[in-house]
């Protein structure tokens, strides 16, 4: 499917405001850290940003998506209220997850947003649940679930394609390859080039696309979700990719200068700017109209978040059980 | 003779769950079940004979071989808003799935700051006593109880298998339901029909006036034949928590306002067993309450092996019960 040049003008602002919300939170990160406070870990997805969209933009608001610690993006992309996510990210009781959860844990339940993970892989198995209870309920929801390269060398991964690849349940696996697993080369996680090769071990579709192309994202995941939808069971994407920063705030950069530069010049953000350039479906002033626009709306929500509340104690214990 | 639907008749643990889960499965379109060889075979137990039959292989069916996956598609589905309950075929397998218990199950509804709720049950037998070893034998509930986001129910009675599975079912949170596997030929007489037994409420097995003894699970039985044997001797109250949490600490410091003694028995390891979180407890709120420090009788810091002579000195006997009141009665140490 083509999208309009309206829808990919929107794409291209979510895929902005998702970068100027990974840029803000580590400048707020950073000054709370040159003042002595720790304000935990923080995950940057800068530079997969067209995965975020590209995937969501084949989903409906009622399909299900598990994210993880870098889930900053599938948040935004997903359609979380900015607010929220911003408020959660820096603690405040207005936050996604209450100030519960932090950066790694956004939740939202009316968008069947079912969490990020601490946990590397964690998601993969609660995936199996939406799924199936999709195919009990008899309703065409498909379960989305993101992880690294390094989560596809986790039991629960391969647990997981094998059941889902089982009893055909609808879940697209998108496995975001940036090529590290905090500071390990992904060939020290994986003996083949290709990690969707493993979808064959399951006899499941498994194909790898450019995760900064963000129409080659559309596509991939647009034809796993129609597979799933239609009752044919789960697919694994491998979408090759890279992340502009270092794994977190507290691990230093490693990787070579010129990998990174190599990849600079592959972002997703300015090929998508270039393609609706080149196209002639936007002029630079619309797309530096769209930039702007995009930090107002961070603006607000930063804003926002400044006059929230910090989350109080008194209720912590209440939170735990349900009624 | 009575007409037939308001007879007692007499019913196994296994036959007891197996209705608690029909009749829920019955009431409530969302509760499922799966786990390993569960479905048309009817699982190892025996647990679900019957059930894939009347509600279809949607809401009862197998899985692979695969604890991680069960659990996680368990942890998942509640999120979902179903409410499954998944066989674990023994407690020991949980190790398979520690992730998803542990991290997900037990977390997500505080972590999403109460955002979504996790409807589910974990069926697992536990228990040593039955020749099977180090690992298919241990009860774990420690483990369970170290994890807030958790219920853990451990029945001893037929009574209580079932009016415990139903209302753990119906909790719209994460349960561990452990049933003792050395309970499995137990047969007991119970009423017709349907009942519940609320979360949270020990029950008094037993009257007496000069120790309290607090058992669960097997250890509730061997308990009260510790009493049995010391009729004329010792007078023994003897107290099923029934459920290890919620607890209920208030039934047990009402029994130590008559008895002053306390002597809790579990089969599970002493280091940081239950045993140990109850006496804190007690300690707690009822120390006054004691004439003298509370005694724990736990398993020995072992694993369980497969000799029944050696499982037996791993695991508190009825004998290591009487010897352990004796002692306590005359002041005495209490081996544990
Ligand atoms: C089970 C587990 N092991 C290790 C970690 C620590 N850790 C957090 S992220 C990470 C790297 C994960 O790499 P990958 O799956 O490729 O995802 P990416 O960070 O690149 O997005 C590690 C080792 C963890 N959080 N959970
Ligand atoms: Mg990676």
């Amino acid at each position: 499917m083509r999208f309009s040049c309206e829808e990919l003008k929107e794409m291209y602002g979510t895929m902005v405001l998702i970068r100027e919300f990974e840029l803000s939170t580590i400048e707020v990160f950073a000054q709370r850290m040159r003042a002595g406070d720790f304000p935990g870990a923080l995950h940057s997805s800068e530079g997969q940003e067209a995965i975020a969209v590209g995937v969501m933009s084949r989903l409906r608001p009622d399909d299900y998506v598990f994210s993880t610690y870098r889930g900053h993006g599938h948040a935004i992309a997903k359609g979380i209220p900015l607010e929220r996510v911003t408020a959660e990210v820096h603690g405040r009781a207005t936050g996604a997850s209450r100030g519960f959860g932090g950066s790694m844990h956004l939740f939202w339940k009316p968008l069947n947003f079912m969490g990020g993970n601490g946990i590397v892989g964690g998601g993969l198995p609660l995936a199996l649940g939406t799924a199936y209870a999709a195919v009990k309920r008899g309703t065409d929801q498909v379960t989305a679930v993101f992880f690294g390269d390094g989560a596809a060398s986790q039991g629960a991964f391969h647990e997981s394609l094998n059941m889902a690849a089982l009893k055909r349940w609808p879940v697209v696996y998108v496995c975001e390859n940036n090529l590290y697993a905090a500071t390990t080369h992904v060939s020290g996680n994986c003996p083949l080039e290709d990690i969707a090769d493993r979808a064959a071990a399951y006899g499941i579709p498994g194909v790898t696309a450019d995760g900064n192309d963000l129409l080659a994202v559309a596509d991939a995941a647009g034809a796993a979700v129609a597979r799933a939808r239609a009752g044919q069971g789960p697919t694994l994407i491998e979408f090759k990719t890279y992340r502009h920063r270092a794994h977190c705030m507290v691990i230093p950069e490693h990787r070579p200068n010129q990998e990174r530069t190599a990849w600079r010049e592959r972002d997703p953000i300015q090929r998508l700017a270039a393609m609706l350039l080149s196209e002639g479906l936007a002029d630079q002033a619309q797309l530096d109209e769209i930039r702007r626009r995009a930090r107002e709306r961070l603006e607000q929500a930063l804003e926002f978040m400044r006059q929230s509340p910090l989350p109080q104690p008194a209720d912590i214990e209440e939170v735990l059980y349900a009624p | 003779m009575l007409p037939e639907t308001v007879a007692p008749r007499k019913l196994t643990p296994i036959k007891a769950m197996n209705e608690a889960l029909a009749e829920e499965m019955r009431r409530d379109e969302d509760v499922v079940l799966f786990g390993e060889d569960i479905g048309a075979y009817g699982g190892v137990w025996a647990l679900s004979k019957g059930l894939q039959k009347e509600f279809g292989p949607l809401r009862v069916f197998d899985t692979p071989l695969s604890e991680g996956a069960i659990v996680g598609t368990c942890t998942g589905a509640a999120m979902a808003g179903l409410r499954p309950v998944i066989e674990i075929m023994y407690v020991d397998f949980t190790t398979c799935a520690m992730d998803p218990l542990m991290n997900q199950a037990a977390k997500i509804r505080f972590m999403s700051g109460g955002a979504f709720c996790l409807p589910m049950t974990i069926l697992a037998p536990c228990g040593a006593g039955t020749s099977e070893a180090a690992q298919h034998s241990q009860s774990l509930e420690a483990w369970f109880l170290s994890a807030p986001g958790f219920k853990v129910v451990m029945p001893s009675t037929v009574y209580d298998c079932k009016g415990l599975l139903k209302t753990a079912i119906r909790d719209n949170n994460p349960v561990l339901y452990l049933w003792h596997k050395a309970l499995y030929d137990l047969e007991e007489e119970v009423p017709p029909g349907e009942w519940t037994i609320p979360l949270g409420q020990a029950a008094v097995r037993r009257e007496g006036r000069d120790v309290t003894v607090v058992a669960y699970s097997l250890m509730a039985h061997r308990a009260l034949e510790a009493a049995e044997r010391l009729r004329g001797e010792i007078s023994v109250e003897v107290i099923d928590p029934r459920t290890l949490r919620p607890f209920d600490l208030d039934t047990i410091l009402a029994s130590l306002g008559k008895t002053g003694r306390l002597l809790v028995v579990h089969e599970s390891p002493t280091c940081c067993g239950a045993g140990a979180e109850i006496v804190r407890q007690v300690t707690d709120r009822g120390f006054d309450l004691l004439k003298q420090a509370p005694k724990v009788l736990g398993g020995r810091d072992l694993p369980i092996p497969f000799a029944k002579s050696l499982e037996n000195a791993v695991v508190p006997q009825v004998v290591d019960i009487v010897a352990a009141l004796r002692a306590l009665i005359s002041g005495g140490r209490v081996d544990g």
